[in-house]
């Protein structure tokens, strides 16, 4: 059975969302002298990149430390399938740091297992947490969860999450596709 | 572009620029990771990579195994001196032997043309070609002209010339190759002793006269005179070789722009290149040797990874 794609959220909700994490942060995080943000790439960066963008707004802290995290190297699928690399950013170490993790999508939990892995080459921080804006359920490869999450959603593993971004979709929103070809749809 | 069109890589000329823009790419990034106070990722745990090195060899050998120990990978090296190829063992049974062992990957050097071609053609691991006698030596091309890039922002375009011993060199095949695939202006200049005759074949500029070469050029990469491979002399005397094909500072100087120097290695100092324009400012030598670990970092990921579908 196929499903058309549908939206289960929108930009304005996105907004809200996004909104609502970012206080939830400064909850735990105060005004992120001793926190740093480190987006997954490819597709957490954008997420990663909103929230430092807000947090650095309502907290009134331009220095808040953010960086762009490849994990393409630490990932346990090499030779299941071409793994090509994007950029890691850090020009900072994370030594005792706070880290907050970003990315879209939670799934199976290998992306990140492989971010905590990349993480490690920049110092040994003080503590880690995940924040997603999509916690896929009942779908987990490995004991990972996110301790801040958007939304969560119930899916088929049939089924995929696709988050598009004004920066490269050019509209926020958060789509369902059912992909019936491959049912190996890690992200 | 996710993968690279061959399985092994044997030489230049049988890999495409999409092929060495992806590695380039990678090696980006590899180049920023041994720049990190941990050098080391975790990809290649897994592999298995034998260097045969048939040849002498030092900085080659080095980066491989560096490159390797950098991916995680596991690593045996073998050298002809001193192993049973001095026995009369064959090149097939040394080879299988060792794949025997369970190895995946192999990195190898020999004298002859065309050896890592007829290895790939018979075991099953894939091979990385380090040299072959005067015919290719795809990774030192491929590290080149991502230093070139690096220095100059990109290579298209941009006027080489490949001075010294063409004849013998196996650098300068992969490099005329490699520079002609990424749009490239090539030039050789050597004594015609030292030119090979299918020069005309390659589209590349042939000159005979060191001044206008590097007059014409934007980046003068000095090629060493491999007197081991030199059966009969090709030319009089080092010193005189050294008067008409010597780069010295002066010569450099009078030219009247600022050209970019590299060198393969070994260096011999006062023969094709004075210490003084090795290591000078211009000079990007050691560049090259760093270059060289993330390029062949690159190529060591791509081929271990890449899937047969």
């Amino acid at each position: 059975m196929s499903l058309a794609p549908r939206i289960i959220l929108d930009g304005k909700q996105l907004g809200i969302i996004i909104q609502r994490l970012c206080h939830q942060l400064i909850e735990t995080h105060d005004h992120f002298e001793h926190s740093v943000i480190l987006g997954l790439q490819p597709r957490g960066v954008f997420l990663a990149r909103r929230i430092h963008h807000q947090l650095s707004e309502i907290t009134k802290n331009k220095e808040i430390a953010y960086g762009d995290l490849d994990v393409t190297f630490y990932r346990d699928d090499f030779r299941r399938k071409d793994l090509v690399p994007n950029k890691t950013n850090i020009n900072f170490i994370i030594e005792d740091k706070k880290v907050v993790l970003i990315d879209d999508v939670l799934f199976t939990g290998r992306t990140i297992r492989a971010g905590l892995d990349a993480m490690m080459a920049f110092g040994r921080p003080a503590d880690v947490e995940l924040l997603v804006l999509i916690d896929r359920r009942y779908s987990r490869n490995v004991p990972i969860q996110a301790k801040y999450v958007g939304q969560t959603i119930d899916s088929v593993s049939s089924e995929k999450v696709k988050v598009d971004w004004k920066e490269t979709e050019g509209e926020d929103r958060v789509w369902i596709l059912t992909n019936e070809k491959n049912e190996d749809n890690h992200k | 572009m996710t993968r690279l069109s061959t399985k092994h890589l044997l030489g230049i000329r049988n890999i495409t620029q999409d092929d060495i823009e992806l590695i380039f790419a990678t090696a980006d990034n590899f180049k920023q990771v041994i720049n990190r106070p941990i050098k080391k990722v975790p990809s290649l745990r897994d592999i298995t990579i034998a260097n045969l090195f048939f040849e002498n060899s030092t900085r080659t050998k080095l980066s491989f195994e560096l490159a390797e120990k950098r991916l995680s990978a596991d690593v045996i090296n073998f050298s002809a001196s001193g192993s049973s190829v001095k026995k009369g063992e064959t090149l097939i049974d040394t080879v299988n032997n060792i794949l025997a062992m369970k190895v995946d990957m192999v990195v190898m050097r020999h004298a002859n043309p065309g050896a890592a071609l007829f290895l790939s053609k018979h075991v099953q691991a894939k091979i990385i070609n380090a040299g072959d006698g005067a015919h290719e030596h795809p990774t030192q091309a491929l590290l080149d002209a991502f230093s070139i890039r690096e220095k100059l922002g990109e290579v298209r375009g941009k006027k080489i010339a490949i001075i010294g011993d063409i004849l013998h060199s196996r650098v300068a095949l992969s490099n005329i190759h490699c520079l002609k695939k990424l749009g490239a202006e090539v030039m050789v200049c050597g004594p015609r002793t030292l030119m090979p005759k299918y020069m005309g074949g390659l589209d590349v500029k042939v000159e005979h006269d060191l001044n206008k070469a590097l007059k014409w050029c934007d980046v003068a990469n000095m090629l060493r005179i491999q007197l081991e491979r030199q059966e009969i002399k090709y030319f009089p005397s080092l010193r005189e070789y050294t008067m008409q094909y010597g780069l010295d500072k002066k010569r450099l100087d009078s030219i009247g722009k600022k050209i970019v120097i590299m060198h393969p290695g070994p260096i011999n100092r006062g023969v094709e290149i004075t210490s003084d324009v090795a290591d000078s400012d211009q000079s990007i030598i050691l560049d090259q040797v760093e270059n060289g670990v993330a390029v062949r970092m690159a190529v060591l990921y791509l081929l271990a990874g890449r899937t047969e579908n």
